[in-house]
């Protein structure tokens, strides 16, 4: 069901926000993971403040649903969320990457309030997710975990134990998405390790998998949906999205996946995320 | 027929050390067509890349699966290659431990680990991307060969020394932005042998990686304070260069390692035995990361807070100057 456009406007407006603090951010802390920080905003954005049960106030609450972003290297993007909710003050992001502060590039959850799992290390993520799922099922627990997965990470062979693993224990109760930008860090994932159909690998492997635009709010909130209703498989939403997404210079170009911003350039990106 | 370097990095100046270090495997791989250079979604930022544009045909791009790449390199030394992997530290010796140990080193698979982004030098990566283990567990591995080059220049002799070598070799380097210890390359470097960078009979500093030349920055300052420190070069960290750490205990009965790594298991561990199973008397001192989970930062800020810069060398050496400790007639007859 398509949203309100009260509602959707609510959610472009917040994703718009946080693309503008990626840049931001960036350009304070003397660099960042832009490319895929941008690409896993929107639907980042509809888990966060749409469907997620989390209580910035109180970030350890046990009954809160987990977030585990397996691709940690997007912790950029993670943290100009958490801060936009409150889990910490958000100025404190301008501290970002530095010596002393709260946040590495890999957000690290003994450091930073509202961070489920320390990842970075790619791959790692998604199995910890699983397990909390399970945890949670076995506990008889009913709050919901939730798993970002980059698709270069999906090369990893861990995740596909992950994913015999999450079907044969039948984790109906987590929600995972990739993010489809079809971009790693050296360039296009189908000239160094191709992965597609992916989404057939998935279905073959014992999920439902359902394909969607990551930047289309409405598709995004309809699989998110999708996902919580289901009950006999685990679900895993391939993301279609756009590395770089929203800044016109760095969409599609694999050289930004991790780059610096001086103030002439994030003047650029902020020009570009604004529709100027 | 060894190999070597025959030739100069002409535009070394304005290469950083990783870069240096793939044009000079780049080069080798010219004069030998069974080199081949393999990474994991990494070419660029280890600068691996580099063969891969010159060698596109003997080059491997595995995306982001460092286990299978490994395993991979082992079975290709089958027919006769002597595969270069090269990978985050944190991945190659954490991440493909087992595989190293089983696949590589028990199997006496001819692979060279070049290794980048060790110890702390990936500081404001987080602990995810540090890799201050990798020294205790590739030291324990049977037959391997670990090698922590103090520069580019030395990450230059050491590529092409390791690819000479038969066997297996952990090469560790940093991030890149390292500041060099020599201005060429030309010095006489051995696997396995110490370089004696500054003389001394008051105290030995023993490094390895950039902790080098911050140690010799340390004995420089302290030299100016009435001091003679040694200064040893300790790129090999494994076999080491006992003779080189039993003149040091003999000739200045203090020693202090640096090493950004954590202390337990890495250069100053391996200095420790030597010392240990001699049964000479020395007081010992480890500087490192003190056997914590190192908080992020800034490369310098990290080396300023493990006491492995200038400033906690030199620090380090007036403590253990004051350090009072046995000492008899005849430190000759001892055991
Ligand atoms: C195990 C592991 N190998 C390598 C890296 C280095 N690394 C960080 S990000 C990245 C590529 C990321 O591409 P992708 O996973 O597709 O993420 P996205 O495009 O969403 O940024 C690599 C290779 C890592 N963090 N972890």
């Amino acid at each position: 069901m398509p949203l309100s456009a009260e509602e959707h406007k609510r959610l472009a407006d917040k994703a718009k926000h946080i693309r503008e603090r990626i840049v931001e951010v960036t350009e304070r802390s003397g660099g960042g993971h832009l490319g895929g920080s941008l690409s896993q905003t929107d639907f980042l954005v509809a888990i966060y403040y749409k469907y997620a049960k989390v209580d910035p106030k109180n970030p350890r609450w046990e009954d809160r649903d987990r977030i585990v972003l397996s691709k940690g290297h997007g912790g950029l993007g993670h943290a100009t969320i958490l801060g936009d909710l409150g889990f910490f003050p958000d100025p404190e992001l301008d501290k970002f990457n530095k010596t002393g502060s709260k946040f590495g590039m890999h957000l690290d959850r003994m450091k930073v309030p509202g961070v489920d799992a320390s990842t970075g290390s790619l791959a790692h993520g998604f199995a910890i997710g699983l397990g909390m799922a399970m945890g949670a099922k076995l506990a008889g627990k009913d709050w919901h975990t939730y798993i970002v997965l980059s698709d270069g990470e999906c090369q990893e062979g861990t995740i596909w134990e992950g994913v015999m693993a999450g079907a044969m224990f039948k984790l109906t109760n987590c929600t995972c998405i990739v993010d489809r930008n079809r971009m790693s860090l050296d360039g296009p994932t189908e000239e160094i390790m191709a992965l597609d159909p992916l989404d057939k690998k998935f279905e073959a492997f014992g999920w439902r998998t359902i394909v969607i635009d990551g930047h289309d709010l409405n598709q995004v909130c309809d699989a998110l949906e999708a996902a919580r209703a289901e009950t006999e498989k685990p679900v895993m939403i391939v993301a279609n999205t756009v590395k770089g997404k929203g800044v016109d210079f760095m969409e599609d170009q694999p050289k930004w996946h991790y780059g610096g911003l001086d103030s002439e350039m994030a003047a650029r990106a902020l020009a570009s995320l604004r529709g100027k | 027929m060894p190999i070597g370097i025959t030739w100069t990095v002409d535009d070394a100046d304005t290469m950083t050390a990783n870069e240096i270090y793939g044009e000079v495997l780049t080069r080798l791989g010219d004069e030998n067509p069974r080199i081949l250079a393999m990474t994991a979604d990494l070419a660029g930022s280890t600068k691996i890349g580099k063969f891969q544009k010159k060698h596109p045909e003997r080059f491997f791009n595995f995306g982001i699966a460092e286990t299978n790449m490994m395993g991979f390199a082992s079975g290709m030394c089958e027919a006769g290659f002597i595969p270069v992997v090269s990978t985050f530290a944190a991945f190659a010796a954490l991440r493909c431990a087992e595989h190293v140990r089983t696949d590589v080193a028990y199997n006496r698979r001819n692979v060279k680990i070049i290794a980048t982004h060790s110890g702390t030098s990936f500081g404001p990566a987080g602990t995810t991307h540090h890799c201050t283990e990798d020294l205790a567990v590739m030291r324990a591995i049977a037959t391997m060969t670990v090698i922590v080059p103090a520069d580019a220049y030395e990450t230059a002799k050491a590529t092409a020394a390791v690819i000479d070598h038969d066997g297996p070799c952990y090469v560790r380097i940093g991030r890149s932005f390292e500041p060099p210890l020599w201005k060429d390359l030309n010095f006489d470097w051995e696997i396995g042998k110490a370089i004696t960078l500054r003389e001394g009979t008051d105290i030995t500093v023993i490094a390895c990686g950039p902790s080098v030349l911050h140690a010799v920055e340390a004995a420089d300052r302290a030299e100016r304070q009435g001091l003679k420190v040694r200064v040893l070069d300790m790129h090999t960290i494994k076999p080491i260069d006992r003779d080189a750490v039993m003149a040091a205990v003999m000739d200045t009965r203090r020693i202090v390692t640096a090493e950004d790594h954590n202390i337990v298991g890495g250069l100053g561990s391996a200095v420790a035995e030597v010392v240990a199973e001699s049964g000479k008397g020395c007081v010992l001192r480890k500087l490192g990361v003190a056997d914590v989970f190192s908080p992020h930062g800034a490369p310098e800020d990290l080396q300023h807070l493990h006491k492995i810069d200038a400033d906690g060398i030199e620090e380090t050496i007036a403590e253990v100057m004051k350090m009072d400790f046995e000492q008899d007639e005849d430190w000759e007859d001892e055991v």
